[in-house]
């Protein structure tokens, strides 16, 4: 076990941020808070980092109680969301500062400092200052500085947030590399949805100061538990239904399911890519429906139907047109009763 | 380059004539052979030297930089340190409120009363303490009390572009407070506490009101001397000294000018 | 575990007591300084002006308004109001000088906008030099420039306005020739710093719309240097109030301001209560100026 939070509890005047929030990470795990502004993520990183003090609750670190451990005693570091390089400093200074903080010196902080700078490839220009680097370049400088003190955790707060969309592909594919080679905890706090499928292990979504659904990225996309999850992690159809003999009885028939609900009442989710195309009546959840909308993304075809109001994501090359009638399947091991 | 209405340029042009042909006059003045009278009788450099033989000029031109000097020491220092006080500290809105008015009072008071208060305080201290007769002593204090204020709004200004965001990071560094402040916060200042002693020495150095209200008669500064003198008659003595005072003022304009040119490029 | 106590504060664990403790630690010489030499004074001052002038100019501890009904003109030989027409002329004149400035600030603060960008600190460079020069040569230099014997006073003597062969001074036209002087820089400064900035694109809509000038100026550009021309005023109209040194040198005895009023309790007259007064009645009259520039500085933006 890495880093561990139990009953977290913290408010800033009338305002509740976090609500008993449990949180535990496994050794080598990229654990990844998801959810929008004002959900506590940051705040719980905070809390984890020692910047900030949660009203009750405890936070752990391999083991060791370290919620009153004052946040330059924790061996825990972060990279900011602005990334705070110091302005005064050359990379390489900056790099040091957390060796040099503990007194070390000599050749042990140089070699530490020019390993880490190579491991994010910014070695050549150890020398500069920060403001004569690209948004890109400082979030890896503040990666090596936090990287070098070989932490056991390393805490990352919407890093990517201010880099351009195409920057952000290719730096969150690097980070996932990186994290896997080094073999440490990470735990990154995001609104960015993707970006958390990408890069994560296991993903926690938030939502007002507290956690709705913590589990691999996986399960999370095709098993969300609730609406709200549903709707985060990509788009989703909401279908709502009544239990049935085999299934679900909605409005467009009944549908069969691999896992049947535990509620009498209620509604299913299905993701635009699980709704199939078919040339003929299929042999379960069959429904023949006609396209009032088909727009062209490139990679696919995003197809509003009717009845329902469902969206569906489609191969171009099917060819579907507005006002097709054609036939689709609802595939069962798709359908995810949701739960409040 | 937009098309002005010729009074534009003409007003502009006339107001800084309108600003330079006092100057001029005693730059030319102070060039002029005749000891009284104001025809002219020649080119001559007698009065500049007539200067460095002038033990008055001499001791005034001492007791200004020494003043201007100590006098800065101690404001940088209890300025820069107010700064980081007030605002990095959780003090509560009416006791800021409080401080800051405290913090403003020297630069909203207009000069005569500020002097007419430091008259007052010394009397009183003068009842207990005979170490508060008019002289160098006071005047450093007059003069430390108004340069406090300019130094803590200039580092503060400054303090407030350093976000605490570093701070923290520091902090997440291993970091401890003396570190932050030796290594972090006043590298990061050293900007804004030149600048305000930079500033302090200059408005120390072009004081009259409070210095003529708290000087004694062995500590007259330049500007002092150069209004007891004219009071009595202008003399080419003070237009030479005050040619030179204008030409240091020129040449200390056109550093600070260059220096600030080249840190707005950086 | 309850954090009741404790927080975090910029990253460091501490209590809220003992962050108190160490921003007063660091805050307080500076404070105490002001305190003690100003703050504190200036109290005592409003005590001291309702003191009474001993014999021998020290202070009897006998209370009364006197001074200040010695201030509205009421003494034993009737009612007069030169201490009155002291403080009128002291706004008076502030208000002219400011006025004047902010007149000829304007075109000049154009003009340098107008100027090349390279050019412009040449021009910056000729308004600075006079600011940083010392108030004193400043003003005494104009004693140089209305002497008899140059152009000025001789072309006034031609004219029939002062006798042959004196000089422009002392005189209510040379303090204001040496307070405008004086000020100018004080105004232009800060205006400047506006006009640099200027968007020109609502000037050339509200020529689009046919506006005349004077039109163009108040609605297209007077709003955007509000600031800037605050604080010029500010910086001017207040310190002008009080001002010393010019109508001492310029002025001579007949043409007192309030600063040379103040001047003379504490040095001449030795009559500090009476001093305290009127230096109190300076302190209204500020306090009333800034609290006027602070109303109209919020419907103008932030300064």
């Amino acid at each position: 076990m890495s880093l561990e939070a139990y009953a977290i509890y913290k408010n800033y005047g009338e305002v509740e941020a976090l609500h008993n929030v449990d949180l535990v990470t496994e050794r080598g795990e990229f654990f990844t808070l998801l959810g929008p502004s004002g959900c506590g993520k940051t705040t719980l990183l905070r809390i984890i980092a020692g910047l900030e003090l949660p009203d009750s609750g405890t936070v752990m670190l391999t083991g060791d109680n370290v919620t009153t451990l004052p946040a330059n005693e924790r061996n825990v570091n972060t990279v900011f969301q602005s990334y705070a390089l110091f302005p005064h400093l050359t990379l390489f200074e900056n790099v040091a500062f957390g060796l040099r903080s503990r007194r070390m010196t000599g050749a042990v902080v140089t070699d530490k400092v020019m390993a880490a700078l190579a491991m994010v490839h910014m070695e050549d220009k150890k020398d500069r200052l920060p403001s004569q680097l690209s948004g890109g370049q400082k979030q890896r400088v503040a990666l090596a500085r936090a990287l070098v003190n070989e932490p056991e955790v390393l805490l990352l707060d919407e890093p990517m947030s201010a880099l351009d969309a195409k920057l952000r592909h290719a730096v969150q594919a690097e980070l996932r590399q990186l994290q896997q080679k080094l073999g440490k905890t990470f735990i990154l706090v995001t609104h960015d949805q993707e970006e958390a499928l990408t890069v994560s292990d296991r993903i926690a979504v938030m939502r007002q100061g507290r956690v709705v659904q913590c589990a691999p990225a996986r399960e999370l996309y095709e098993r969300p538990v609730n609406r709200y999850v549903a709707d985060f992690l990509g788009k989703a159809n909401i279908i709502a239904g009544r239990r049935a003999e085999g299934g679900v009885e909605t409005e467009l028939g009944l549908l069969r399911l691999d896992t049947p609900p535990a509620w009498e009442q209620g509604e299913l989710a299905i993701r635009p890519e699980n709704i199939v195309f078919h040339p003929e009546r299929p042999a379960v959840n069959g429904l023949r429906a006609r396209v009032t909308e088909a727009f062209y993304r490139g990679d696919r075809m995003e197809v509003w139907l009717e009845p329902g109001n469902l969206r569906m994501s489609a191969a171009p090359r099917r060819g579907i047109a507005k006002g097709d009638e054609i036939w689709i399947e609802l595939l069962p091991g798709a359908l995810v009763p949701l739960h409040e | 380059m937009r098309r002005f209405h010729w009074i534009v340029p003409f007003t502009a042009v006339g107001s800084l004539v309108f600003l330079y042909v006092p100057l001029l006059a005693v730059a030319v003045f102070s060039v002029n052979a005749s000891r009284f009278g104001l025809t002219w009788q020649g080119f001559t450099l007698k009065w500049y030297q007539r200067l460095f033989a002038n033990e008055q000029i001499l001791e005034a031109a001492w007791n200004t930089l020494f003043l201007a000097g100590v006098s800065t020491v101690i404001a940088t220092v209890l300025g820069t340190v107010l700064a980081i006080g007030l605002k990095r500290y959780p003090w509560s809105r009416r006791v800021y409120t409080l401080l800051d008015i405290n913090l403003h009072l020297p630069v909203v008071t207009p000069e005569i009363v500020f002097a007419a208060a430091l008259a007052v305080a010394f009397g009183l201290l003068r009842m207990v303490f005979s170490v508060f007769e008019p002289g160098m002593l006071n005047m450093i204090i007059g003069h430390v009390t108004f340069q406090v204020s300019f130094v803590a709004l200039v580092v503060g200004a400054r303090l407030a572009s350093i976000s605490t965001d570093i701070e923290e990071a520091a902090r997440d560094l291993y970091a401890d407070n003396a570190y932050i402040m030796r290594h972090v916060m006043l590298p990061l200042l050293k900007p804004g506490i030149v600048g305000g002693a930079m500033l302090a020495f200059t408005l120390s150095l072009d004081d009259f009101v409070i210095s003529f209200f708290t000087a004694g008669p062995t500590s007259v500064t330049l500007p002092l001397y150069i209004y007891a003198t004219v009071r009595r008659g202008v003399t080419p003595d003070i237009h030479a000294l005050s040619t030179l005072a204008l030409c240091v003022t020129v040449i200390l304009v056109m550093i600070s000018e260059r220096v600030t040119r080249k840190t707005n490029k950086e | 575990m309850s954090s009741q106590h404790h927080l975090v504060w910029n990253g460091e664990l501490t209590t809220r007591l003992r962050l108190i403790r160490r921003g007063m630690y660091l805050a307080a010489p500076g404070m105490l300084w002001i305190l003690l030499f100003l703050a504190l004074p200036s109290l005592l001052l409003i005590v001291i002006s309702m003191t009474t002038r001993g014999d021998y100019g020290q202070i009897e501890w006998v209370f009364s308004l006197d001074n200040f009904t010695r201030l509205l003109g009421f003494s034993s030989y009737g009612w007069s109001a030169d201490y009155l027409w002291i403080l009128f002329r002291s706004v008076w004149v502030a208000f002219w000088t400011t006025l004047v400035c902010v007149l000829l600030a304007y075109p000049l603060c154009f003009h340098i906008a107008n100027r090349a960008p390279e050019k412009r600190y040449f021009w910056l460079t000729l308004i600075i030099i006079p600011f940083w020069t010392n108030l004193v040569i400043r003003a005494y230099a104009w004693l140089l420039v209305l002497a008899p014997q140059l152009p000025f006073a001789k072309f006034a003597a031609v004219l029939g306005i002062i006798p042959d062969g004196s000089p422009l001074y002392p005189s209510a036209l040379a303090v204001y020739l040496g307070m405008v002087a004086t000020f100018l820089p004080f105004v232009a400064m800060p205006l400047y710093a506006n006009v640099e900035k200027l968007d020109w694109a609502l000037v050339e809509a509200a020529k689009d719309l046919y506006a005349g000038r004077a039109r163009i100026f108040w609605h297209a550009i007077w709003p955007q240097t509000v600031p800037g021309l605050s604080v010029g005023i500010t910086l001017t109209f207040i310190p002008a109030m009080g001002m010393f040194v010019v109508p001492d040198l310029l002025g001579g005895a007949k043409y007192m301001l309030v600063g040379n009023l103040i001047q003379q309790q504490f040095g001449t007259s030795r009559d500090w209560p009476f001093g305290a007064a009127v230096s109190l009645a300076l302190m209204v009259l500020t306090l009333v100026g800034l609290h006027v520039q602070r109303k109209h500085s919020g419907e103008g933006g932030v300064p």
